[in-house]
């Protein structure tokens, strides 16, 4: 068996969540790079769809943004911004989206917009919104990728950019929101998924090698574990050769792994 | 009919000091070249409107161009942040910056708004999140058939469009294809509008999932070859990953910065248009 990093296994544990035939909205950085890899891997026919209208994107190399022109000439169909937004993502249509997040609480309402109490002024300044209020909303449900830290995983956000269950247990349904919320959060040391009763985010699995010590000590708040906690299963062979790969073909001065503390933002496009 | 004029005449003829201007180009086809010129033209206080800022407002708000940024994602696609964005949020530098900041489905909708001569658009969005308390144009309208509650966001209807195309043919007909972006709507909700052309051909042939706009829906034409570059036309240029990648280290820092813009916007002239058959 290979060695492998803590963001090799986050990735490819996103990948895996990924079935054949999905139509996934995926926003670029850390989601881009799990929904490319399930293509190559064990997902040949998942539907890619970027926001830039882009619909069945089959990119033979990792795009740096949502908007590469191999995206536009490996689709199945390109459309406007417009209509990618209220014909396909608004009514529903799309099974999944992955979404990155700078900040993110128990309840899984994501942050990519201001760092600090003050809208007006923000200690950091994030990109905003992009696609991910609607993604958030509308997709049948949200896969969440980010590396896990006391940064970003807090009692409170600063800002609600996309909602995940609101303040809990149906506060989807009070929005009124169409789609059934983010499903699970994908980190670096494992995954959490909703309480059924609460919808409280709870560890539900750990990677080889971490403890559930670990996760708590990198979550801002009081993370409850499940009874069933999973030991999730290392990277294979193929999974890894099949994810570096991809990454070679990324422009040099890819800042994935520096240590910028908000580069996660990125994933929020 | 549109007027084939120079990059700099059709921005001198449309973009004034305290405008609203849209430069759009959704990752690709990003008007560049033609808001380089507004820099080198010295225009102030505009309000700058577009869904992804990108490196052009990057440039235009570093240079001191923008009074207010209406937009819905400013990062660096791929890198990271837009530095002297977030120089000017954060620190004021060089000029405050005031922001109406909306997702990306709202400003779609508010640009068909503006296009369509309506008052405002209707969507599912914004509910539950900050954005719909922070930003004016935001509203809960109720469906008069279904009693659904669903958000109303306000028209955009910008003083000037700018857009960049791949081609326009002698009457001043603009054609664009691959990535089309909001473009159309944009132009259409302007009173003015600018599109700079990769070149200028004698007829315009059919391509793919290609846009036309006549030529008496736009105001100017402007041949810019190269013009949306570090951002691309499809066919005619790649984009510029590395230029992306390594305008994190230029605009990092306000010395820099504006050392590049110096040496490479304000000492540079805009492109020789290109005529017909020229190779």
């Amino acid at each position: 068996m290979n060695s492998y990093t803590a963001d090799e296994m986050m990735t490819v544990t996103a990948a895996r969540a990924l079935r054949d035939w999905m139509t996934c909205f995926v926003g670029i950085g850390l989601p881009s790079e799990a929904a490319n890899l399930a293509r190559a891997t064990h997902a040949p026919n998942l539907v890619l769809i970027y926001e830039s209208g882009t619909i069945g994107a089959r990119p033979g190399a990792l795009p740096l943004s949502i908007g590469d022109g191999m995206l536009a000439e490996t689709a199945e169909s390109v459309v406007s911004v417009p209509e990618i937004f209220n014909y396909w993502l608004q009514p529903g249509r799309i099974d999944v989206g992955f979404l990155g997040a700078a900040q993110l609480d128990k309840f899984g309402n994501i942050n990519t917009t201001v760092i600090g109490s003050d809208y007006a002024r923000p200690r950091v300044r994030l990109p905003g919104a992009g696609g991910a209020p609607e993604i958030a909303a509308a997709c049948r449900e949200v896969i969440v990728v980010l590396r896990q830290s006391l940064r970003a995983f807090v009692e409170q956000v600063d800002f609600v950019t996309s909602v995940g269950f609101g303040d809990g247990k149906e506060g989807r349904q009070r929005l009124g929101l169409t789609g059934a919320g983010p499903r699970r959060i994908i980190t670096d040391l494992g995954v959490l998924q909703p309480d059924q009763d609460t919808c409280e985010f709870v560890l539900t699995g750990i990677y080889p090698g971490t403890s559930v010590a670990d996760v708590k000590d990198r979550t801002g708040w009081d993370l409850r574990v499940s009874a069933d906690l999973a030991m999730l299963s290392p990277p294979s062979d193929p999974e890894l050769a099949a994810l570096r790969g991809l990454l070679a073909t990324m422009p040099a001065g890819d800042s994935r792994g520096s240590s910028r503390p908000i580069s996660t933002a990125k994933g929020a496009v | 009919m549109a007027e084939i004029v120079s990059l700099a005449e059709a921005i001198a003829a449309t973009v004034h000091d305290g405008d609203t201007v849209a430069m759009e180009g959704f990752t690709h086809l990003i008007p560049h070249a033609a808001g380089h010129e507004v820099i080198r033209q010295g225009r102030r206080d505009l309000t700058l409107v577009r869904m992804t800022p990108d490196i052009i407002y990057d440039q235009m708000i570093g240079t001191g161009c923008a009074r207010k940024l209406v937009f819905s994602w400013a990062g660096n696609p791929g890198v990271g942040s837009l530095h002297r964005f977030r120089d000017a949020v954060e620190r004021g530098w060089p000029a405050p910056l005031e922001l109406e900041e909306h997702s990306h489905a709202g400003m779609a909708n508010r640009y068909a708004a503006g296009a369509s001569g309506l008052p405002f658009a209707i969507l599912r969005g914004y509910r539950g999140t900050s954005l719909a308390s922070q930003t004016a144009g935001v509203a809960e309208v109720t469906c008069p058939f279904t009693g659904e509650r669903l958000t109303a966001v306000s028209a955009l209807r910008p003083d000037v469009a700018v857009i960049h195309a791949q081609r326009a043919d002698r009457r001043g007909n603009v054609q664009y294809w691959g990535i089309t972006g909001v473009q159309k709507e944009c132009v259409l909700a302007a009173s003015r509008s600018v599109a700079t052309v990769e070149e200028i051909v004698g007829e315009l042939d059919q391509r793919p999932g290609a846009v036309v706009l006549p030529s008496w829906a736009v105001s100017y034409v402007a041949a810019a070859p190269g013009g949306a570059h570090p951002s691309y036309a499809l066919g005619y240029s790649a984009r510029d990953n590395d230029f992306y990648v390594a305008w994190d280290a230029i605009s990092r820092d306000r010395t820099a910065f504006a050392a590049w813009m110096d040496e490479h916007i304000y000492a540079a002239r805009p492109p020789r248009p290109r005529t017909p058959g020229e190779a």
